[in-house]
């Protein structure tokens, strides 16, 4: 006799795990946990319980198709050992030619954020019109107000997408900015040298 | 070699180099835009090419160049240049020192992204545009169909026809009232409007009323009215008196003769 699947089992949590693995694979953006319980209409225990046990059969090496967990929520995603083959087939216009401005311009979005254009400018030095729009364009970060005076120009911040892309579960797994070597003494010491140096 | 006539091919500009001084001077080109060190590339290839060292275009390339980086660099700070030149020299180099080493910071927080995005970078996943799953259905209260196709059904119903009878205003013929008042007028001398209308609709009342008026006008008769809604008085006119008389004398000649 036939020995059935053990995704088809009685069990109650396999039964949620395969809603979920449902909700999941028509989901076109990562799932935060509360989005899969009310859609699943069961609690949110139960559904972290039965996104472990999907987490462990929809991992790296034992199945093309991964569970992540990824900017605040859950998402299957392609296995990595597929990549190769993924990427005779598809492009990924989001990640591709991403210039050293535009890694720049991110990364004052996603420390400062939300942050406007000219705080942009002021850090980097150089106009950053052409960097934000391009960021806009390829959904890396989208505007998030304005600032409160009248006519107060746009604030940026980062999305989702970019969570995604870099593959980060929240902004909170940047390094940390004090993590982020600039050695401002050193600075400090050399600027004061040339200072003394200048004629009063 | 003319240095205002080395050709540029930037991101920002395209053309000979002293056209590019021109719209930075009428301030018609952002100098923050433009990529000095690349026309210094543009300019070194182009000496390169020549054999032999140009001091004299060497010497007003160095001094438009400088002259350009000094812009920019007063350009970058904008409405702060002022506020950096009141500062003392330490304050200023520590000013300077905090910007610095902010701008590190971005730089190497960028180094670290780029090297995220170097190691995901055999991470695919489904890029799908918005959320599939939009706003949950209002919930309403089980119905039942049958009740809606009544309800359909109640109004479905071609409604009764309007009737216009209202509007069919039936006016008896004027001529109609000045020969029965004539008629009346012959009869007797004088007749009370009010009494001889008693009874009739409030139509055919107005239209006796224009009878009346028709007759005045034609003087046949004379209207009175003690006050305003008294009943109104009718007689036969003198002149139509006269005729009357002379008609009933004539009448009475011929029976006579």
């Amino acid at each position: 006799m036939e020995r059935p699947l053990r995704l088809i089992a009685t069990n109650p949590l396999d039964r949620l795990a395969r809603t979920l693995e449902a909700l999941l694979v028509v989901a076109a953006q990562p799932l935060p946990t509360e989005e899969l319980a009310a859609a699943a209409n069961d609690d949110v225990e139960r559904v972290e319980t039965a996104l472990g046990l999907l987490g462990e059969r929809y991992r790296e090496g034992r199945s093309g198709i991964v569970l992540e967990h990824v900017a605040g929520g859950y998402a299957f995603r392609a296995a990595r050992e597929a990549a190769e083959a993924c990427g005779r087939l598809f492009e990924r216009p989001v990640q591709r030619g991403l210039s050293p401005a535009a890694l720049e311009t991110l990364a004052i979005v996603a420390y400062l954020g939300p942050c406007t254009r000219p705080a942009i400018a002021r850090i980097r030095g150089v106009a950053a019109d052409s960097a934000v729009a391009g960021l806009l364009e390829r959904g890396l970060i989208a505007e998030a107000g304005r600032e409160e005076e009248p006519g107060g120009a746009v604030r940026y911040r980062t999305t989702a997408l970019f969570e995604r892309v870099f593959g980060l579960e929240s902004l909170s797994q940047l390094p940390r900015v004090d993590e982020l070597g600039a050695d401002e003494d050193e600075l400090r010491e050399r600027l004061h040298a040339v200072a003394d140096k200048r004629p009063a | 070699m003319v240095v205002h006539e080395l050709d540029l091919d930037l991101d920002a500009f395209e053309g000979p180099f002293d056209l590019l001084l021109t719209l930075v001077l009428r301030e018609e080109l952002d100098l923050a835009d433009v990529d000095v060190a690349r026309i210094v590339l543009a300019f070194v290839e182009r000496l390169a090419e020549r054999r032999e060292l140009d001091l004299e275009a060497c010497g007003e390339f160095l001094v438009l160049t400088s002259a350009l980086l000094e812009l920019k660099a007063r350009g970058l700070f904008g409405d702060e240049e002022a506020d950096l030149a009141d500062l003392e020299p330490e304050e200023a180099a520590e000013e300077l020192a905090r910007r610095l080493a902010e701008y590190r910071r971005i730089k190497e927080a960028a180094a670290w992204l780029s090297e995220r995005l170097d190691r995901e970078a055999d991470r695919f996943f489904r890029l799908g545009a918005s959320p599939l799953a939009p706003e949950p259905a209002r919930r309403l209260a089980a119905q039942e169909p049958e009740t809606l196709r009544r309800a359909l059904r109640r109004l479905a119903v071609e409604p009764p026809a309007v009737s216009l009878a209202h509007l069919e205003l039936r006016f008896p013929p004027v001529e109609r009232f000045v020969e029965r008042f004539r008629a009346l007028l012959e009869r007797r001398d004088r007749f009370v409007f009010d009494t001889e209308v008693a009874g009739l609709t409030r139509v055919e009342q107005a239209v006796a009323l224009l009878a009346l008026l028709e007759l005045r006008k034609a003087g046949s008769i004379a209207l009175a009215q003690a006050a305003p809604f008294a009943p109104i008085q009718v007689a036969r006119s003198e002149e139509e008196t006269r005729t009357h008389d002379e008609r009933r004398v004539s009448r009475w000649n011929a029976r006579s003769a």
